[in-house]
This record gives structure tokens, sequence and C-alpha cells, in this order.
């Protein structure tokens, strides 16, 4: 250490008496492509381990390596899991954003830093501590090809002294980090306590941070909303999944294909009662599942924005020749190309009414990695029910982020596979057509090519209700009204909004997917800050339900929170709420590409409100990623 | 005693072969191919109930309501119906496939999607039914257009024609052959053959517009396409279920053993002309291209390649009907 850090020590010892205990965000800034993710992984199941809620999301650039990438794990005694808008605790790994990094800190905070880089004259109001990691490394890793990649694992040690996580949670959560890799568990563990041991050695603990053993964590999982939605298209019996990569939704298709060739190859054959094929672009992958949910398979595809554009116009065949699809749309930021690894809710209104003509899909948002699991099932129900396209609206920061979670249950229910024609049916039914609507409720019965029914013509041109080609005016009225009243009917069967009614709040605030991790934690500021009670609204699904409704007409006001910059949730409630209570609505939006945060949505409601928010400079961490990332 | 009726080897009458009435122009060359599409399901014995018709946009695609009228018949979207067909033979692989696409739906629009299915070998027999130009949209140039060749407007085609069949041998597909709508024959017996194929037939087949492009200065026309017809060898086939031999001459003809057990024999009209060589086939293309002449008959074939679904290692029931012990995995997973 040299004198300097000495000295900034010593100033800020004097406001060290304070100690903040499991709620505050720790984030590390690195190079991708140096390992850094087994690292941060394992501290991140190490505080899981300790028993303390938390929650890690990862901010990278769309690169392979040597652009910089912020691992943020907040650590949350009260389950706050959105993302929390200040860094408390900073590891400065990259030098080319350490300068910025520690700029944009708040006062108080803590940071340690790689010691070349002397981010100790940059300011006088945090806590420094210096580690030479360089010199660190090389008597644990003698092989110098290797040591970029333990490096990492030394400020997983200092963490561990300067924080207070128990060494051996460290040791476990690197042991299933790196499985059966016994080489590579033996030198980052030497790597590990390296770094312990250095911290014991050198530091004297200077800032408030402290993570102390909780028993909140006990049969929790960490898990990405990708896996956890793959899982689900799993139980839910998927056999044909096409797909084309693109971030943020290859990890699901991937985490299928690994899940799939472990748990759905036939004991007897060795074969596999699945088919997984990796299309040449997005519209061959839905054309695909389009093809194998018409032959009876319960089919899916996972992209994000460019993948849904280029899905358009078979979005629109499925519609209206009405095969079912499940179609998992993992938002990124667009427009275009847009940010590929940054987080949105942009697609929305894009996917509500993809295709051209008058066309209405279904969509079902989960927010939480449980809700990815249920809702893929639910998806594939609802689309053999309805014989359409389903669209499960995810977004980069639940799919490719690692959430908490409970252990998932069994699923309880049989599979829905809609109104396909039988004998019997028939015989009740007198004269079968593939679009006459027997029942009234718009859904009609089919034929599966194979299954010896009668045959019929699928096709995206007009049809009469026999499916035969037909112009007459009459019989595309008939045809499209009935698929009106199809849509109708799912209102009764899409996943139902929680709702939570407070009473005497005259304030209501309705959000969907992971908003509600923001909202939720935002509801206990405005309450707990500035006693503003509010009511909330979880949407889950499109078309809206009843409920919709009833909390507007319940409230005062309403804040529709979401993550685009045009308020696309709110303009699709427009479209079907009244004059009156339009007039109701108001939007809090974030669309920055950074997953929103509690405080922008208190700010923001406060100000709405007319509260006096003190306007803080945006402090983000990561701000300098646009700069910096590239191509 | 009434008349026994005329049926086939599973028992099944002409009749339910036929599909409804055409709507494409009298003498379109699409109607003969559909004739003899509904030829030779019959005479194979194809149960019409396990077939799947399957098609793009355009006149051609539009033909698969005309035959097979009890087989569920897809009406995809254009130039994609490769991914429509390549989706419903993974659910069920007990289907037998035939996808109808013209010119223009596979060689501009579908190309990306005609590329891929010869590549991953699909069981399925992809006739392009070319005639040059786009019928349905009133007789534009399509990427198989000959350079050179004129519109009835008096436009000139200035761009090279893509080869289908030399493409399709390029990519990988395993059965690949050119003919003409106006030969039964040749084009029965390569129909019958290639529902004996296990793999991608590519089977290009020379169908004039009459109300567009079949004029003089069209290469599509009649009267072109019967002058410049160069028939790489006289194709018959066997089916595995007949014992009939055929007078083939040793040394003149070559026999090729169908994966089902099927014989097909060429009768070479040049020695040597090998069908399973690939370098050969794509040199004769070439060579009768730059002759402006069409080679026709069975250009390319590789009767042992594994087939995609094969090569995906599914189970052998169709995946679409698997019960939900097979699909959904036990309790206590890990």
């Amino acid at each position: 250490m040299s004198p300097t850090d000495l000295a900034v020590q010593e100033q800020q010892a004097a406001s060290s008496s304070r100690r903040v205990v499991n709620d505050f965000s720790i984030q590390v800034a690195t190079v991708n492509g140096s390992g850094s993710q087994t690292a941060n992984m394992v501290l991140l199941r190490s505080i899981l381990l300790m028993g303390v809620p938390v929650s890690g999301k990862n901010m990278f650039p769309s690169n392979i390596a040597g652009l910089p990438t912020w691992y943020t794990i907040r650590v949350s005694k009260r389950h706050y899991v959105g993302r929390k808008k200040e860094v408390d605790f900073l590891v400065a790994m990259n030098p080319e954003t350490a300068r910025e990094d520690v700029l944009t800190l708040d006062p108080g905070a803590a940071v340690v830093y790689d010691s070349p880089l002397k981010l100790n004259l940059l300011r006088n109001d945090l806590t420094f501590y210096p580690v030479p990691f360089d010199v660190l490394v090389k008597p644990v890793c003698p092989d110098a090809k290797l040591r970029r990649l333990v490096r990492n694992m030394i400020y997983d040690g200092i963490l561990a002294k300067l924080l207070g996580i128990d060494l051996a949670h460290m040791e476990a959560a690197l042991a299933k980090q790196l499985g059966k890799k016994a080489k590579a568990v033996a030198l980052n563990t030497d790597a590990l306590k390296a770094g312990f041991a250095y911290a014991e050695a050198n530091f004297t603990k200077q800032d408030p941070f402290i993570i102390e053993p909780m028993n909140e964590t006990a049969g929790k999982i960490l898990i990405e909303g990708n896996a956890a939605a793959a899982i689900g298209c799993m139980m839910a019996g998927v056999t044909v999944v096409a797909w084309y990569p693109i971030t943020p939704s290859s990890s699901l298709c991937e985490s299928l294909i690994t899940y799939m060739k472990k748990y759905r190859i036939d004991k007897a054959t060795g074969k596999a009662t699945f088919a997984i094929v990796q299309a040449e672009d997005e519209i061959a992958s839905l054309g695909m599942v389009i093809g194998a949910s018409w032959a009876g398979a319960r089919s899916m595809t996972a992209t994000a924005g460019p993948g849904i554009s280029l899905m358009g116009e078979f979005s629109g065949l499925a519609y209206y020749a009405e095969t079912p699809a499940v179609i998992f749309d993992v938002q990124r930021v667009g427009p275009s190309t847009g940010l590929p690894t940054r987080t949105a809710q942009g697609d929305l209104l894009q996917v509500a009414f993809l295709s051209h003509g008058d066309t209405k899909h279904i969509m079902i948002m989960p927010a939480s990695v449980e809700e990815c699991y249920l809702l893929a099932q639910e998806a594939f129900d609802l689309a053999e029910q309805f014989q359409t396209p389903i669209f499960v609206m995810m977004d980069l920061d639940l799919g490719m982020n690692n959430w908490m979670a409970d252990g998932f249950k069994y699923p309880d229910k049989p599979l829905n596979r809609g109104k396909l024609l039988t004998d019997e049916t028939l015989k009740a039914i007198g004269e079968w057509g593939r679009y006459k609507d027997v029942d009234g409720d718009g859904i009609t019965y089919r034929t599966i090519p194979g299954d010896g029914m009668p045959a019929y013509f699928t096709r995206g041109s007009g049809h009469n209700s026999k499916g035969q080609y037909s112009e007459r005016p009459d019989d595309y009225v008939e045809n499209m009204d009935r698929l009106a009243r199809k849509f109708e009917t799912a209102r009764q069967f899409v996943p139902k909004p929680v709702v939570e009614i407070v009473p005497g709040a005259r304030i209501g605030l309705i959000g969907y997917g992971t908003s509600h991790w923001a909202i939720g934690e935002s509801r206990d500021q405005l309450r707990d800050e500035t006693d503003v009670k509010t009511s909330y609204f979880r949407l889950r699904a499109y078309p809206f339900t009843g409920e919709l409704v009833a909390f507007i007409d319940a409230h005062e006001r309403i804040y529709v929170v979401e993550q685009n910059r045009d308020a696309q949730l709110l303009q699709l409630m427009k479209l079907e709420v009244s004059q009156e209570r339009q007039t109701k609505l108001r939007s809090v939006l974030h669309y920055n590409g950074l997953p929103i945060d509690a405080r922008s949505v208190t700010d923001e409601v406060l100000a709405q409100e007319g509260f006096e928010v003190a306007k803080k400079t945006v402090r983000t961490a990561g701000a300098s990623a646009g700069v910096l990332g590239g191509e | 005693m009434p008349t026994p009726l005329k049926v086939n080897r599973i028992g099944l009458e002409p009749q339910v072969y036929k599909g409804g009435k055409t709507t494409l122009c009298a003498g379109c060359g699409h109607n003969a191919i559909s004739e003899r599409i509904i030829d030779a399901f019959y005479e194979m014995g194809i149960d019409p109930r396990q077939v799947i018709k399957l098609s793009g946009i355009g006149c051609s695609s539009k033909s698969p309501a005309y035959f097979l009228g009890g087989s569920h018949g897809f009406n995809a979207v254009h130039g994609r119906m490769p991914s429509v067909g390549t989706g419903a033979l993974l659910a069920n692989k007990k289907l037998v496939a035939i996808g109808i696409s013209g010119d223009g739906d596979t060689g501009a629009i579908g190309i990306g999607q005609f590329v891929h299915l010869m590549r991953r070998n699909l069981p399925i027999i992809y006739i392009i039914e070319d005639n040059g130009c786009y019928g349905l949209t009133k007789g534009q140039f399509s990427p198989t257009a000959d350079l050179g060749s004129r519109l009835k407007t008096g436009v000139v085609n200035d761009l090279p024609p893509i080869d289908t069949c030399a493409l399709a041998v390029e990519l990988g597909a395993t059965f690949v052959a050119r003919s003409f709508s106006g030969d039964k024959k040749q084009l029965l017996s390569l129909l019958k053959a290639a529902l004996s194929h296990r793999g991608t037939v590519m089977l290009d087949v020379i169908s004039p517009c009459v109300t567009f492009n079949d004029h003089e200065g069209s290469t599509k026309s009649y009267a072109y396409v019967k002058e410049h017809d160069d028939p790489v060898e006289e194709v018959s086939f066997v089916p595995f279920f007949e014992d009939i031999s055929v007078d083939y001459e040793p040394g003149s003809s070559q026999e090729v053993t169908m994966h089902d057990g099927s014989k097909l024999y060429l009768k070479k009209l040049e020695e040597q002309y090998d069908p399973t060589d690939k370098i050969n086939a794509l040199r004769r293309l070439h060579e009768t291209a730059r002759r402006g002449e069409f080679a026709t008959g069975l250009i390319y074939i590789e009767p042992d390649r594994d087939d995609f679904l094969t090569q995906l290692n599914v189970v052998d029931e169709p995946l679409a009907t698997l019960p939900l012990d097979r699909i959904r995995p036990g309790r206590g997973l890990r």
C-alpha cells in the first residue's frame, strides 16, 4: 500500500461507525472474455449460501472479448431483487472504465481496485482498497497463460474478507460452478485464498458494508429466466423446436437442448422424443414451428425483436390459417439492431398486431423465473386450445440474469390439446368444416395430417368455413368476425392479472414483466418515505381481462410503468378503455437499456403527483458503456 | 355381376387420387404435372391420408388443390414452403411429403429456404413447375428466365438464369432430375422413382406458361423445349412390389437400387453419363446450358445418404402423437 492510500483511509475512518448490513450493491467492472463470469457467479452463490437474498445482473457489451462489462450483485435483506441504481461497493478491474466508474460513485462507497490504476487519487470521499492483482496471481498460477482467468478469483477472496462472507461458502460455490474440473477448482481455490490472505494482512475494514448470515434462502435456487422457460417447455411436452441464434434468446434454446438431451432420450432405443433444428433464419424458424404444429406437434421458437420483425408474415398466416405456435420474445433494445445486450419492453405493440391485415395476438407476460417456468407450459395449452400463435413476452433482464427461486413444482395438469376432431365429435356435429364454429366460442375443430380424419386445405388466402378458397365478401366477414370472437373467448382463459388493492389508496400502478420488481420496491418507498399508498395491478396477458377496467375505476390516477419510450402498454389500453378512463392514465417510462429501478419509479410518480423531487444527476453504473461498446 | 372396379395395390380407386377442378389456364403445363402426380401416387399405392401437399405462392402453388383431394394440404407463404414442410415432417416422419413450387417461388423470394432444404436432405419431393415467368402477376421475368429471352412487351432479360438443378446438386440434394410437363413417360417414371427415394428429391419440370411465356423468343415455350430437350437417359422405374424385368441391354443401361428395394433403370444415351457422379452431373448441366439445351432425366442420385430425420435420431413413432408419459419427464428431476 502506498502512503497516499493510508492517508485516504484515515480520512474515511471517521465515518466508518455506520454499518450497512445485507442491503447494498456490489459492482464488478471487468473486461469481457476475462473469465470474470466464474468469479461473479461464485460471489453470487456464496451470498445465497449465507442465507441472504441476492440477485445478479450482468451488463455486457455486444462483443466476445475485450470490451467493458459490469456485473452487479444486489444484497437485500428485504428481498428486493430489482436493479439498485446506486453502486455501493465497486471492484474496478477494467483500466478503461475505472476512472468513470469511480467518478460516478456516491460518496461513501468503497472501491477495491487494481493498484497500478491509482484510483485513490481521483476522490477523497470514498474508501479505497488497492490490490496488486498481478503480484498476487504469480505464485498462485505459475502458468502465465492461465493467469488472466484466475486473476479475477482473487477479488472474490478480498471481498470475502472485507464483506464477511464465509470462505467455506465461497469454496462450495466454486465447486458447484466448476464441477468436475478438479485442476481448475484447485487453481481457483488457491487464488481465492490468496485474496483473502492479502486482505487479512493488509486492510482494516473502513467501509460500512457487511454481509451477515440470515435464514432467508433455504431451498432457493439461482436460475436464469431463459433456463426456467426451457424447463417449462420440456415439461409441457414440446417435441419440435426451431430457432435461430439471437441475443438475448439463444440461451433459452441452448438450455433446452441440454435439458432435452438429458431427460428426453428414449431409454429403450436411445432415440430422441424431440427434434431441435437451428434454422437458417427466424422466418424459417417460425415456418417450421407452424408446419410442426399443423401436423400436431407441440412446437416452439424463441427470438428477440429483429426476429419478431422477420416473423411478421408467418405470424399472420398462423393467425388466419389457425395453427398453434409458441413464440418466446426475449425483448432487447430496438429499433433495428438497437442495443442487443440491453433490456427493454419495446416489442409489445408490434407483437400485439404482428402482420398485415386485421391481426391480434395473444401475449403472456412472465415477471419471474417461476412464471417463466409456469407460463411456458400455459403457452402450449393456450396455443393448442386457441389454434393460434402465443407470444411469451420476456426480456433480457429476466431471460439472461440470475434470479432466486423456489424449486419448481412438478406440473399437476394434463395437457390441453384443444379441439381435435374425433369420430365421436364428428358424429355429434354432423357435417364438419375446418372453420365452422359449432360451439359458438370461435374455436373450431381441426384434423391432423395422418390421423385418418377428413383432410382439409390450409391456406393463408381467403377461405370459407369448410376451408375452401373463397373471395366472397360474406365468407370473409364471417371468418374475420369469428376470429374476433375467438379472441374474446381468450379473455376468459389467459393468465389473470395479480391485483393488490390497498384500502384508501387513490393511486394505482400498472406494470408487467420485470418492471414488477422495481414497482414492488417503489411502492414501499412511496409508502415509507412519503406516506403515499398505492394499489398494484400486474398484467400477465393480452387480451386484457375484466379486472383491468375495475382497477382503473377503483382509483383516481393510474401510473402505467413500462420499459419503452412510447408508453406501448398504455397505448394498447387506450384502444380498449373508455375516454373517461383514459384520462386517468399516466406513464412512468424507463428506456435507457438498463433494468428499471425502484428509485426512478418513485421519483417519477412523486414528480407527477406534485411532490418536490430532488433531481439527482443520473449517475448510472456503466454509463460509459455506450461510448466504449462497439459493434 | 357388376364390373369389378379398377383399384390399385392398396385397394383404392383412381378417383380417390383426384383433386379439385383446376383454375389454371387451359393448356397450362402445370395441369399435366398434376395428372402425372395423380398417376404416380395411384400406381405406387400411396395412401392419400398419409400424404401432405405443400406449396408456396403463385400459379404453381395453387396446383396442390388439383390432385390428391383426400390429403392434407398447406398453401404457405411465398417462398417459405420448405420450412413448413420441414416442420410437418419433424412432427410426423411417417408422412409422405410433396411440395410444389414455382421458379419465382423457389429462385427469387424462396432461394434461401430452397438452399437449406437441399442441404438438409429432408425426405420430400420438391417440384419446381418452371415456366421462367411470374404467371399470377402477369408475366414478369423470374430468376430462371434465360439470358436474352423476351417478354411479350419486348423487354429482354439481361440477367443469367439460376440453374436450380445445378444448385441442388451442389447443395447436397440426393435426387436431382429435370423433365418436361409434356413428357408423360419420363415424368411419370421420375415421380415413381421419387416416391421410392428417401431424401430430398428436386425435380425441375419445365412447364410452359401458355399465357405469358409460350411464344417465339421464350426458351420455356413448348416449341423451344421440344426442340432443345436433351435426355441424358431413358428412365424406367420398377417399384419393389413388381418383378417385371426391363429389357435393357447390358452395357447400355444403369441400374439404381432405391432404399426400399425398387429399381431404377437408366438407358444411357451416352456411355459416359453416370448419375451417381456429382462432378459429371454438374458438367453435363453446364454443357447443355451452354448449348441452349435442357438436360432431362435423372441428373444426379445418391440413394444411400441418411435423410434429415435419420440424422436427428428421432424415435420411430411420429413425435406429434407421442403419449404424455414419453414427452414429459417423470418426477424428481435433478
